[in-house]
């Protein structure tokens, strides 16, 4: 009964949540800009990841998932950078409404996940299993807890910019991110390595793409009213 | 220096009337020794408490347990706690049964009260000493309960907190920062308590026994009380300086536990050279002869009361002495049976295989006597009585086990398995409860001028007596099965069909639990509305009941006590038309 | 109340025998060839202490029944003999089964700790960390990379810490999450942990070693029949103990082979 109770009461919140990010207006602002994160060289291989430890994890993946600290597509594209405004940039206000991440299949939904500091997070885990969320922040305060399965989300906020590791020690696999951010105008690339950062006002920017294994880069672009464009390239190795 | 020293403490020795240096700071031995119980008791509730929580989590470990998310909302959000959070429970059951309940009941608790008593000393060699023993106990208590409060939740390492895991800090995962830092905190101090306490046992013991009262006159449990705190004196002075080392370790950036190399959180831990292997030396060094501490004054304490309902003596007092003390000695030699596998060289495990298979020679001769003495007998059964009985039969059970245990070939297969939660149930926990309710049962009407209810005593001791077997017996089961120790849950598919066993020992454990709750409401009513007790309700012989009851404060109401003979005069014909001969009584024994 | 006790403890004394003797709950199936003779020194013991148990718990239920007779011209007996004889007995048989018991025993620990291993074995290397087991082979050139903690990135997959960059011998190895090992083929591993103690227990080849983190500890058996069985942890770890486990895949000698070549192709 109680259970139950918690599954629909957690399901509506999710709803409920992701209508609202989906629906906030844009800031204020037309412009943007957009491109594309490439890389030259040879990139780390994606290993596919062995999770027989967890057969309720393992079978919920057909074929294997692999390993996405350096994510590629066809082009030498790279998935999982977050672009975002760096400087110029000037009072964003953080929202009411909060940013969700899941636990799924031992894999962590979205691998990197953005937010503004002080905006809620609300961790869900959708798996049959216990896992332990550990993000390994640095300037935010560390923290490592379980959620075993059925427990309601763990309600949780970062005071700080930080880019944050988090990772499940009973399933060592599963590694992801939190980018916490003072801006909300960031956009994380796809696996075509595109991205749009939205509702600019017209103005000079520093714009900085941060990848999880190489770092940042930052580039000076001037937004008018339409799109701008930039266009980032990682040098990559092959280990 | 014999005669003086007891004479010094007489004189220092007036009644104190205000109300604290009377219950609270008291000097007095046997005030201490109630307090001690008073301690105990509370751990003991506490620690049960936490079974409870474990056993219902590893019966049903989806159901939420009522109120818990109140406890700890961390450790238990939503009523089902958390992997970490059974943990911390487990951590602090093993931490306060071993520490609090079972050095603190039958030895400190009855050891103060009865010690100087049974030899005819006024008190303590040592009051002051005395004294500070039972408040930094006390202190070290309030430690280790803060810990349930830190907010990265209490510690999670286990009972023997095994280095890195307790070393290195939060790094290794929750409850390991403050919780695990009290925890190392607490025991230190509760180390201090216990050496002084066992400085005080010995001088005690060694001077201040009363005239005629020779060692070979000294009644078992005062012998096996003398014993432990020797065996105590050691064990605590090697686990006080790996605590601090421990400490230090989690504190001040030393490695002493902790070797080169380690990435615990994705960090390098910065430390290098220690050696986790060292805790566990130190640590078992302590921690066998400490589960000796645990059985051996409920040994002693089953020794003396037996024949007192057996009505008839103690077969071979002298072996009985003489095997507490070769058990006390070899439990020095064996604390790598606990690290077989542990990666210690190889070749070690023979050596400390056979002093372990030896320590089974003094047990069963010590078993082979008690049930010698029942042989023949014309027993009253009591509730004292009947806890002795329950006694031999839980020390035979848990005895047994350590058969398999203490071979390494088979150590392999059993190690870290519910088989050695069994055994170590059994032979250390169960059957030192058993000597404390007993002596419970035994020495109440001493300590409190009432008796305590023998029907509800009774009632207590069947119910404890088959839960436990439906406790503990079906653990051995698990164990031969594989069913690993310190687990939260059971994933593994050959543990999932031995759920339903686990179900069966968490409804046993709750009904025996709750029968504890008889025990409790016994000890306060009859504390207030028992019938009054005589002053040797039981026709005992030793000098405890040569006085008023409950005894004045300095013991013997001013009266020097002489003792003509042992304590073991039962079953023979008196002057009087008694089957006993007090130790005081000037009659000389009929040579037996 | 006398009879009852010794009705009570008779009782509970044949209950808790019957399913040591049914064998209700038992070891898994031996699977390697050094368990036997852990299976046999075990049995042995059983039989003996079993015997021991059945005998104390029963002569207890015998003494107490006679002790509450309540016959009042009843005069107490002492035990025939005194003490000594039970101290002589004690001392005799106990010291006779221990004697046994180590020299035979000390054969079946022996085999599984002092003998090395076989020079042919097939090597592999084990890592345990938080909570979960990793597993390497060599590769086709047949040689491990170094290990360099400050290299280990649970995100990259690299859990062993192999510099790939700096080190040929890395690049090839192997690295999965269960012990697929083949039958028959005496097997060798080098257990070290990333963190914390943790254990390697295979119930079914009668193993159990702890990692002791900082040193590296070999373990050896062979095990003799195909099939998946489970590894769990055994020494407290942390949170994650519980689920702390892996596979192991014991396989035809053909299909061992086929598996290590589609690894080695990754
Ligand atoms: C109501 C009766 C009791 C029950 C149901 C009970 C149950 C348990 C359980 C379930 C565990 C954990 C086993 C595991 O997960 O490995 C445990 C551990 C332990 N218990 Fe008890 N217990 C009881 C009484 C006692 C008593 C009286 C003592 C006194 C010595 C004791 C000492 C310990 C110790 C030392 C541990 C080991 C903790 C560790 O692994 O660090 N228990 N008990
Ligand atoms: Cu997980
Ligand atoms: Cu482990």
């Amino acid at each position: 009964m109680r259970m139950k109770f918690f599954a629909a009461l957690g399901f509506t919140v999710a709803m409920g949540s992701a209508l609202m990010v989906f629906a906030t207006p844009p800031p204020a602002g037309s412009g943007s800009i957009t491109g594309k994160v490439t890389y030259t060289g040879t990139p780390m291989k994606m290993k596919p990841i062995d999770m027989s430890k967890e057969p309720s994890c393992a079978k919920q993946h057909a074929t294997p998932i692999t390993t996405e600290n350096v994510a590629t597509g066809q082009g030498n594209t790279l998935e999982w950078v977050v672009v975002y405004i760096s400087a110029g940039d000037e009072g964003t206000t953080t929202p009411s409404q909060g940013v969700r991440y899941d636990q799924k299949g031992c894999q962590y939904l979205p691998h990197v996940l953005t937010m503004l500091a002080g905006q809620q997070l609300q961790i869900y885990n959708d798996d049959q299993t216990s896992h332990n969320i550990h993000p390994l922040a640095k300037v935010n305060q560390e923290w490592n807890k379980s959620q075993p399965p059925g427990s309601p989300p763990i309600d949780t906020k970062w005071d700080k910019p930080e880019f944050i590791a988090v990772k499940c020690n009973i399933h060592p696999w599963m590694h992801g991110y939190f980018a916490v951010l003072k801006t909300s105008h960031v956009s994380v690339t796809g696996e075509d390595g595109t991205f749009d950062i939205k509702g600019l006002a017209p103005g000079k920017y520093t714009v900085t793409a941060w990848q999880e294994q190489y770092g940042t880069k930052t580039q000076d672009v001037t937004v008018g009213a339409g799109a701008a464009t930039a266009n980032f390239v990682f040098t990559a190795t092959p280990y | 220096m014999h005669e003086t020293s007891a004479s010094h403490a007489a004189h220092q020795h007036t009644a104190p009337t205000s109300f604290i240096r009377k219950h609270v700071f008291s000097l007095d031995h046997k005030v201490i020794g109630k307090q001690y119980y008073g301690l105990a008791l509370l751990a003991v509730f506490i620690g049960m408490g936490l079974s409870w929580l474990m056993r219902l989590h590893l019966g049903w470990p989806a159901w939420p347990i009522p109120l818990l998310d109140k406890l700890s909302a961390v450790g238990a959000p939503s009523g089902v706690m958390t992997p970490e959070y059974y943990l911390s429970l487990m951590t602090m059951h093993g931490t306060i049964m071993v520490f609090f309940v079972l050095t603190n009941a039958p030895f400190a608790a009855f050891g103060n009260y009865f010690l100087p008593i049974q030899i005819g000393a006024e008190d303590m060699a040592f009051p002051r000493f005395n004294m500070m023993s039972f408040w930094t106990t006390f202190m070290a208590f309030l430690v280790m309960m803060a810990a349930f409060f830190v907010t990265d939740g209490p510690p999670i390492s286990g009972w023997t907190a095994y280095a890195p895991l307790s070393a290195v800090g939060g790094d290794a995962g929750p409850g390991l920062k403050v919780g695990q830092t009290l925890w190392a905190i607490s025991i230190a101090i509760f180390c201090i308590g216990s050496l002084l306490g066992a400085l005080n046992f010995i001088a005690t013991t060694l001077d201040l026994r009363t005239k005629g009262m020779s060692l070979a006159r000294m009644p078992y449990c005062s012998w096996a009380w003398f014993v432990t705190s020797v065996i105590a004196l050691l064990a605590f002075a090697v686990l006080l300086p790996a605590c601090i080392l421990l400490i230090l370790d989690r504190t001040a950036g030393t490695s002493f536990f902790i070797p080169a190399g380690l990435v615990l959180s994705d960090k390098l831990q910065p430390h290098s050279g220690g050696s986790p292997l060292l805790w566990q030396h130190l640590f078992w060094f302590f921690g066998h002869p400490e589960v000796y501490i645990a059985i051996l004054p409920s040994i002693g304490i089953v020794c003396h009361i037996l024949p007192v309902f057996a009505r008839k003596p103690l077969l071979g007092p002298r072996a009985t002495v003489g095997c507490m003390i070769a058990i006390g000695f070899l439990s020095y030699m064996v604390w790598g049976h606990h690290m077989f596998v542990s990666g210690m060289n190889p070749f070690s495990a023979t050596l400390f295989s056979v002093p372990t298979l030896f320590i089974t020679v003094p047990a069963t001769i010590l078993t082979l006597l008690l049930l010698g003495s029942v042989y023949g007998a014309k027993m009253r059964f009591t509730s004292a009585s009947l806890f002795c009985l329950g006694f031999i039969s839980v020390f035979i059970s848990g005895g047994i086990s350590g058969f398999f245990l203490a071979q390494p070939s088979i150590d392999i297969y059993l190690h870290a398995t519910y088989f050695v939660v069994a055994h170590f149930h059994f032979v250390m926990a169960v059957a030192s409860l058993f000597g404390v309710f007993a002596g419970t049962y035994f020495w109440f009407p001493k300590m409190t001028g009432r008796m305590m209810n023998e029907a509800l005593g009774k009632l207590h001791f069947w119910l404890t007596f088959i839960g436990v077997y439906a406790i503990f017996m079906p653990m051995h089961y698990l164990g031969l099965a594989g069913n690993v120790r310190r687990y939260s849950a059971f994933v593994d598919d050959y543990l999932i069909p031995l759920i339903p066993v686990h179900k069966f020992i968490t409804i046993a454990a709750l009904l025996t639990g709750a029968a504890q709750f008889i025990f409790l409401f016994n000890l306060i009513w009859s504390r207030f509305k028992g019938p009054i007790a005589s002053e040797n309700p039981w026709e005992a012989t030793s000098l405890e009941w040569s006085t008023a009851t409950p005894p004045p404060f300095d013991n013997f109401g001013g009266k020097h006590m002489v003792v003509y003979n042992g304590p073991n005069e039962y079953g023979v014909e008196s002057r009087d038309g008694k089957d006993f001969i007090m130790q005081t009584s000037p009659e000389k024994a009929p040579a037996s | 109340m006398g009879k009852l006790f010794a009705v009570a403890v008779i009782v509970i004394t044949l209950i808790s025998v019957s399913f040591f003797v049914m064998h209700t709950w038992w070891m898994p199936v031996d699977i390697s060839t050094t368990g036997p003779a852990i299976d046999h020194q075990l049995e042995e013991t059983m039989t003996g202490s079993g015997l021991l148990f059945l005998a104390g718990q029963l002569v207890l239920g015998l003494f107490v029944w006679q002790a509450s007779n309540k016959n009042p011209a009843r005069k107490i007996k002492m035990f025939p003999g005194g003490a000594s004889p039970l101290v002589a007995a004690a001392i005799i048989l106990v010291g006779i089964e221990i004697l046994t018991l180590t020299f035979v025993g000390t054969k079946a620990w022996g085999a599984v700790n002092l003998a090395p291993a076989a020079a042919d074995s097939l090597h592999i290397d084990v890592q345990a960390e938080q909570f979960a087991f990793y597993f390497r082979y060599a590769g086709p050139d047949g040689q491990f990379g170094g290990l360099h903690p400050d290299k280990i990135d649970d995100g990259s997959g690299n859990y062993f810490g192999l510099d790939p960059a700096n080190d040929v011998a890395a690049r090839d190895d192997v690295v999965v999450g269960s012990l697929v090992i083949p039958v028959n083929r005496p097997i060798l591993l080098s257990l070290h942990s990333k963190d914390v103690g943790h254990s390697f227990y295979v119930p079914e080849l009668r193993i159990q070693q702890d990692f002791v983190p900082g040193i590296e500890i070999p373990v050896h058996f062979t095990a003799t029949q195909t099939g998946k069985f489970e590894i769990v942890c055994t020494q407290l770890c942390g949170l994650g103990h519980y689920n702390m486990k892996a596979y192991l895949q014991v396989m035809s000698e053909p299909d061992y082979e086929q598996w290590l070549k589609s690894q080695e192709g990754q």
